[in-house]
């Protein structure tokens, strides 16, 4: 199933007119406990705005007046169910939401961990260079040629290599460490994104990817002869390690790689998509 | 300025430990006790990935101050979902740079500070290109 082509499920924490506010420590602990298992809650209190209803199954929890739960669920009884929580905890509340969401068939939050690119269109040049680079089908184009992430859920977590190949530094993973790679402000001296690339290319033979799998495999060959699988082991890890250093590549995406001919099939893959879509901008 | 106070959004950053738990837990824990209405998610980059319906109604607040990351990342991640923030109404508190003070003081101000990057060309405003995948 497709990231984008499910259902979700709406969580609010009401605690306005026709309920009892719920006791400080009890709401913090709620919410805390629904944010950390992946839920997103709106909380209804005594003023501001909340972002309006729309028509998606939802989930009512409060601390509510004698027949409120009931009036409230009567409204929309095929989209919106009401739960009483007062006195419960927050893992009873989350297994109270748990079991909604799982009623509704609606998405299970943190299955996957969202690890993707980000294109800042203010700065990308739509060059395709990171559909090039990309050898696990995370880019395409749409219909105008225009780059976009498709896959996302296609991407290496923690690897940010193509954000490493941009030349304008347009490309963001929100969850990285540093900036610019991370949303912060680019500033000049992040432009020097094409030496980085050059230098990136340089240490590992020119075709990244070939070069670190034959890499790996050497390092495979050697290590499978070896007797001492400790000592074996170490120096695996200092060689992925220091390959991780140099390209910021994680080690797991390093043992991920396909087969030289995957490798070389997709690669002719990626490229034949860019320039399919560079040509679609120039019609 | 809007008649009423700006909506509020919380991201928890759950998937990630990149925001000092101190900061999140005083920032939600004070959200709680404000007595005001607010929207918390889990995690902006999941609901952006998955075109998230939600997005879509947190953009059409009349004003909104989020609490999540760099304004940069946030401006993208809204508008790769098809759900462009108005950057005239959105203010973004960065929770990965502001002490938790800071950050309270921002979110709870009866004003608003725009501060979202300004659009290189009219093209870039709203867009991320159109959905083919």
């Amino acid at each position: 199933m497709s990231l984008r082509d499910q259902t979700h499920l709406r969580v609010v924490l009401y605690e306005g007119r026709d309920s009892q506010p719920l006791e400080g420590g009890q709401r913090f602990e709620i919410l805390s406990r629904l944010l950390g298992q992946g839920f997103a809650v709106t909380r209804v209190g005594e003023s501001g705005q909340t972002a309006p209803a729309d028509d998606g199954p939802a989930l009512v929890l409060g601390h509510f007046r004698a027949g409120a739960a009931e009036q409230l669920s009567a409204a929309a009884p095929e989209r919106m169910r009401v739960a009483e929580v007062s006195g419960l905890s927050g893992e009873q509340v989350a297994a109270v939401v748990e079991t909604t969401r799982t009623e509704r068939q609606a998405v299970q939050p943190g299955a996957w961990k969202p690890w993707f690119p980000v294109i800042d269109y203010d700065r990308c040049t739509n060059c395709m260079q990171c559909l090039s680079f990309c050898l696990f089908g995370v880019y395409g184009a749409d219909s105008g040629g225009k780059i976009q992430v498709q896959s996302h859920d296609n991407c290496k977590t923690n690897c940010p290599a193509c954000s490493r190949v941009c030349p304008e530094a347009a490309i963001m993973f929100p969850k990285y460490k540093a900036g610019p790679i991370n949303g912060a402000a680019v500033r000049d001296e992040d432009l020097q994104r094409e030496k980085m690339k050059v230098d990136i290319s340089a240490l590992l033979g020119g075709d990244i990817y070939s070069m670190l799998r034959m890499r790996s495999e050497r390092a495979q060959s050697r290590f499978s002869k070896e007797r001492d699988s400790d000592k074996a082991l170490q120096e695996r890890q200092k060689c992925l390690t220091k390959l991780a250093q140099a390209g910021d590549i994680p080690a797991e995406v390093l043992m991920s790689l396909p087969s030289p001919e995957e490798i070389l099939r997709r690669a002719g893959e990626a490229r034949a998509k860019a320039q399919a879509a560079l040509a679609a901008q120039q019609r | 300025m809007n008649p009423e106070p700006a909506g509020l959004l919380y991201c928890n950053c759950t998937y990630a430990q990149i925001i000092d738990p101190a900061v999140k837990a005083g920032v939600l824990r004070r959200l709680c006790d404000s007595g005001r209405s607010f929207e918390a998610v889990a995690d902006l980059c999941e609901m952006s990935a998955r075109r998230d319906p939600a997005l879509q109604r947190l953009a059409r607040q009349p004003g909104v101050k989020i609490a999540a990351c760099y304004p940069r990342a946030v401006k993208w991640l809204f508008a790769s979902a098809g759900t462009p923030l108005d950057p005239a109404q959105t203010e973004v508190v960065n929770l990965r740079e502001l002490t938790e003070p800071a950050a309270l003081e921002r979110l709870l101000a009866a004003d608003l500070q725009p501060n979202l990057p300004a659009d290189k060309s009219p093209a870039s405003a709203t867009s991320a290109p159109s959905s083919s995948s």
